[in-house]
């Protein structure tokens, strides 16, 4: 019973819409919405051929290429920049300064300095997506628990395994919310180099269909970008509850006192 | 803090040498910061002089800043920069008033809250950008485009901390409250806005930021005017350091906004003590 009503809860208001949509499309022929039908149609037509592995794989691709890349540097880097307390001031105005620039202006930087190619547009996606990561995973380590820290070191716990057992564990909290961050940057950027300067992939595609005015085609576009994002923050969510298990238990024990 | 050990001295020379630990500590740190900051141009100003990249793919730091500056004194620079920051602030507007709004309505209601759940989950993670072309067939070039990305990407931003907000209301205040006969407005306006204003005020900051990569991106893609689109000109245009020059202007304009955010989020937020603890530490 419980999980019907909750089922009830889920899809009641997408039913709603969805029929809200059908019903006002019904008898016009407006050219910008596509009914319902034409649009499932187009999304069957476009998407499930040959289109997958032209432009759906390649661009997913370079997406997590960039990202995993962009992940890893940010938190090797920010380990080692947290840790010393001289590089981190050192280092604090640039990086602040780099998170501050809007990603997307660094698509014709790198465009004119590496030409239009597949690396490129992983560089741009690593080179947006590491700031947040960086920065965070800095915040997180500075912000280590002391009584932790001087328990470890009075254990004579040092080098790789300190890393291990306690940096990494403290930081993890600060880390997820960057790479939460840095997800959705990443979608974005690997959308618009592919708009900005490619000749192939999901972003180039949709702006094709969009410059030919085929707009069930570019409606199932964005529909697929949708998807996209939506799987990419159901595998987020699910990642960050195994690693985080022990974070959201301990919270809820503090709530709860 | 450690205990003060001065019980001989005077109140004064008490009250000050707290006062002096951080201002012995604070140059040090900002002269290193400040070192960081030359040490990165000098690199950058080394590495096309050396040859490592050519100089008209990564024009020298020198170069870059000249024009900077150059185009200070430019209108049409100031032109651009007026027509981003107008999207910007009328897109954050417009999404954190809509967001406050439905954040409210709908977070204060538990049979709402539940059935608009699974739409909100759904819509949120949909990159704005997959509505450019939207855009672009309905508006074509205008501000208009801007708008409704910007609005778009930092609606969510605010309206997922206010949901979050409402819902952490203190029981115990709320029955209170009601207790109290407090009416329906009251206990909006006096327990439930306190305990939402910290998490709206971190849903603007994130949302100010997001509105600005949006503004530019727009620019940049559809076209519309500012920034974005003078950065797309000069590239194509082969005006190279008039690019990296601009390139300069919005990472300043993003830490301006980055600022402007805290110094607000300070201001509303005094009595709070997240930032009651970060004065007096």
């Amino acid at each position: 019973m419980k999980i019907l009503k909750g089922i009830a809860y889920g899809l009641a208001l997408p039913v709603i819409l969805v029929l809200i949509w059908w019903a006002s499309t019904l008898g016009t022929t407006n050219f910008f919405v596509p009914t319902p039908a034409t649009l499932s149609e187009a999304f069957a037509e476009t998407w499930f051929g040959e289109r997958i592995f032209s432009d759906v794989l390649p661009s997913i691709g370079r997406l997590l290429v960039g990202v995993i890349a962009a992940i890893v540097l940010g938190i090797a880097a920010g380990l080692l920049i947290g840790s010393v307390k001289w590089l981190r001031d050192f280092t604090e105005p640039v990086l602040e300064f780099f998170r501050a620039i809007p990603p997307p202006v660094l698509i014709p930087v790198l465009m004119l300095l590496m030409g239009i190619t597949d690396s490129m547009k992983v560089v741009v996606i690593i080179s947006g997506c590491i700031w947040p990561v960086l920065l965070n995973t800095i915040e997180g380590v500075r912000a280590i628990d002391s009584v932790l820290s001087d328990s470890a070191h009075t254990y004579g716990i040092g080098g790789f395994a300190r890393v291990r057992y306690l940096v990494l564990p403290s930081a993890a909290p600060q880390i997820m919310a960057g790479v939460r961050q840095c997800l959705s940057i990443g979608l974005i950027l690997m959308v618009i180099s592919e708009m900005f300067a490619s000749s192939e992939g999901l972003g180039f595609t949709i702006v094709q269909f969009q410059r030919s005015f085929a707009i069930p085609e570019m409606w199932s576009g964005i529909v697929v970008l949708g998807l996209i994002g939506v799987a990419m923050s159901l595998i987020f969510q699910w990642t960050e509850r195994r690693i985080l298990r022990w974070y959201h238990g301990l919270r809820e024990v503090e709530n709860a006192a | 803090m450690s205990a003060p050990t001065v019980t001989t001295d005077s109140q004064g020379a008490a009250a000050s040498r707290p006062r002096k630990r951080p201002a012995k500590k604070r140059p040090t740190k900002q002269l290193l910061g400040l070192a960081g900051i030359l040490a990165f141009l000098l690199v950058w100003e080394l590495v096309p002089r050396v040859g490592i990249v050519e100089a008209r793919f990564l024009p020298p730091a020198s170069d870059v800043i000249a024009m900077l500056f150059n185009d200070f004194g430019l209108t049409a620079f100031w032109v651009a920069v007026g027509e981003t920051m107008l999207a910007w602030f009328l897109g954050l507007l417009m999404a954190v008033l809509l967001a406050v709004v439905l954040g409210f309505i709908i977070g204060s209601s538990n049979f709402l809250r539940k059935v608009t759940n699974s739409t909100v989950e759904f819509l949120r993670p949909i990159p704005s950008v997959a509505l450019i072309p939207l855009a672009v067939l309905l508006f074509g070039v205008k501000i208009e485009s801007s708008l409704m990305l910007i609005v778009y990407a930092s609606f969510w931003q605010v309206f997922i901390q206010v949901l979050y907000g409402v819902a952490d209301v203190d029981n115990v205040a709320m029955q209170t409250a009601k207790s109290y006969g407090l009416g329906r407005f009251a206990r909006v306006r006096y327990v439930v806005f306190p305990t939402a204003l910290p998490y709206l005020m971190t849903g603007v900051r994130l949302a100010a930021a997001v509105a600005l990569i949006l503004a530019i991106t727009a620019e940049l893609v559809i076209g519309s005017p500012g920034l974005g689109r003078e950065i797309s000109l000069a590239q194509s245009g082969g005006a190279i350091s008039g690019m990296y020059a601009l390139v300069l202007a919005t990472g300043l304009i993003g830490v301006l906004i980055n600022l402007v955010m805290r110094f607000i989020e300070r201001k509303t937020l005094s009595w709070h003590s997240s930032i009651r603890s970060e004065v007096i530490v």
